[in-house]
């Protein structure tokens, strides 16, 4: 017995409500953040991931607002991701509460800010998200939500992002993301096996199956779902007895 | 009302700890938060929280001078540490290029080595097993899953210190007690009931 594999919902927050999804096309608002997040608190989820969806950057504060009131009430680590792009930031939201930041684009401009930020606060709260989409060789970093390109490796951004100072990948396949068809395995394989640190599989469940395959094949040590949680279609708890029944250690 | 003092010298956890305190205290027992020795001195109980790098936190305590004020309450005062505020309690650490620390508690801290199925920061949910009874364990089953996230884990001199241990490649100490001190690696603030049960425990203990 030992470290459990962790699940963890993921919540797109736009204007302080928790709305259905950044890739949907009709995003309809799903409630309050602290609500739902208590809910899938007491369903066992072993984290709670929040993607700042808001566009404009005078509603900021708001998600300040949303993590305060989240971490009075639940007790579990909270990750927070979405327009992260200075050490100010990091530190407004880690005193409301949040336990990791994770970071997409600003580390993609400006590597060196991994560095900085991991001396400042430890890389212990230092997620970096990679956005990967399949290539002719391999799998290329992407921004913007999939849109702009990078031409960097995928593999070797997140070896580097480790190196730099980055205590966890959390990894989406642009390719899968939203398709329900289940993880990029191979992906997650080449990442996981890369890095030194934990890997978080993001972008494609459909099934309690993908899941266990992100885990089994993938190598992830946690794995990140939003609609199959979001919609009703299955709990947290029946996510981790599928996990249970095949092996898998989890937390009940 | 008992006062019970959270040091602030700028760990991040610090909010999730007030927080959990907060939830956790008992009727009698009022949270606060403070960077003052005089504070830290006429407290009830002390928590000491920490996350980040062992360095920084060493520098920080020795710019707001409050070393000497932990110290004293170490003697006689109900005393949680907690991550960062349990490595900081022994002797040296590897981390930082080798950091001199409080050395209240003989030992040192070491880095978890990473491997193929090892990966370092070790994050998550793991078991502790409780090695004594203590009445901060109290209703808490041994084998509990709390939160974890650290890359060095301590190594007291003093076996006999271990209250609860984890597996992670190796063996390590979960959390060390000795007479009014109770210092524990996971976060309890972040491990759900369990946590805030092991805070409510602390609350209400009386070495």
């Amino acid at each position: 017995m030992g470290l459990a594999k962790r699940i963890i919902p993921c919540l797109d927050v736009d204007r302080g409500r928790v709305v259905k999804g950044v890739r949907f096309v009709d995003i309809v608002d799903a409630g309050d953040p602290a609500e739902v997040a208590r809910r899938y608190d007491t369903q066992g989820a072993d984290e709670i991931a929040f993607l700042d969806i808001t566009a404009s950057s005078d509603q900021r504060n708001t998600m300040v607002e949303v993590v305060e009131a989240v971490a009075s009430q639940v007790f579990i680590p909270l990750t927070v991701g979405g327009g992260i792009r200075a050490l100010e930031d990091v530190r407004r939201l880690l005193l409301a509460g949040a336990d990791k930041i994770s970071i997409n684009t600003a580390a993609v401009q400006r590597p060196e800010f991994i560095a900085e930020a991991a001396r400042e606060f430890g890389n212990q709260c230092l997620v970096v998200a990679i956005d990967a989409k399949r290539g002719a060789t391999g799998w290329e970093v992407f921004t913007h939500g999939g849109r702009r390109g990078t031409g960097m490796d995928a593999v070797q951004w997140a070896r580097r992002m480790a190196d730099l100072g980055a205590g966890e990948i959390l990894l989406t396949s642009m390719d899968r993301d939203g398709t329900r068809s289940g993880f990029d395995l191979d992906l997650t394989r080449a990442v996981s096996v890369a890095v030194p640190v934990p890997v978080i599989a993001s972008g494609g469940v459909g099934t309690l199956d993908d899941l266990v395959d992100g885990i089994r094949i993938g190598g992830a040590d946690a794995v990140l779902a939003a609609s199959i949680f979001h919609f009703g279609e299955h709990t947290v708890l029946e996510a981790k007895q599928r996990l249970a029944r095949h092996g898998i250690e989890v937390r009940m | 009302m008992k006062r019970v003092v959270l040091l602030d010298y700028g760990s991040s956890n610090l909010r999730s700890v007030a927080k959990a305190l907060q939830a956790a205290a008992p009727a009698d027992t009022s949270v606060h938060i403070s960077a003052g020795a005089g504070e830290l001195r006429s407290a009830d109980r002390i928590v000491f929280p920490g996350q980040g790098a062992i360095g920084q936190c060493m520098q920080r305590l020795r710019d707001l001078d409050v070393i000497a004020a932990l110290k004293d309450c170490l003697r006689n005062k109900p005393f949680l540490g907690i991550c960062l505020g349990l490595q900081s309690l022994l002797t040296t650490s590897e981390e930082n290029g080798g950091t001199h620390c409080l050395d209240v508690i003989p030992g040192d801290v070491r880095r978890f080595v990473p491997g193929p199925q090892l990966k370092v920061p070790h994050m998550g949910w793991n078991q502790v097993i409780q090695r004594r009874p203590h009445p901060l364990w109290e209703r808490i089953p041994s084998g509990e899953r709390f939160y974890f996230v650290h890359s060095y884990y301590v190594v007291p001199r003093e076996q006999a210190l271990v209250s609860g241990s984890s597996d992670y490649g190796v063996e390590f100490a979960a959390a060390l007690a000795r007479d009014n001190l109770f210092a524990v690696q996971f976060h309890p603030e972040k491990s759900q009931r369990a946590g805030l049960s092991l805070l409510n425990n602390f609350m209400r203990w009386r070495p």
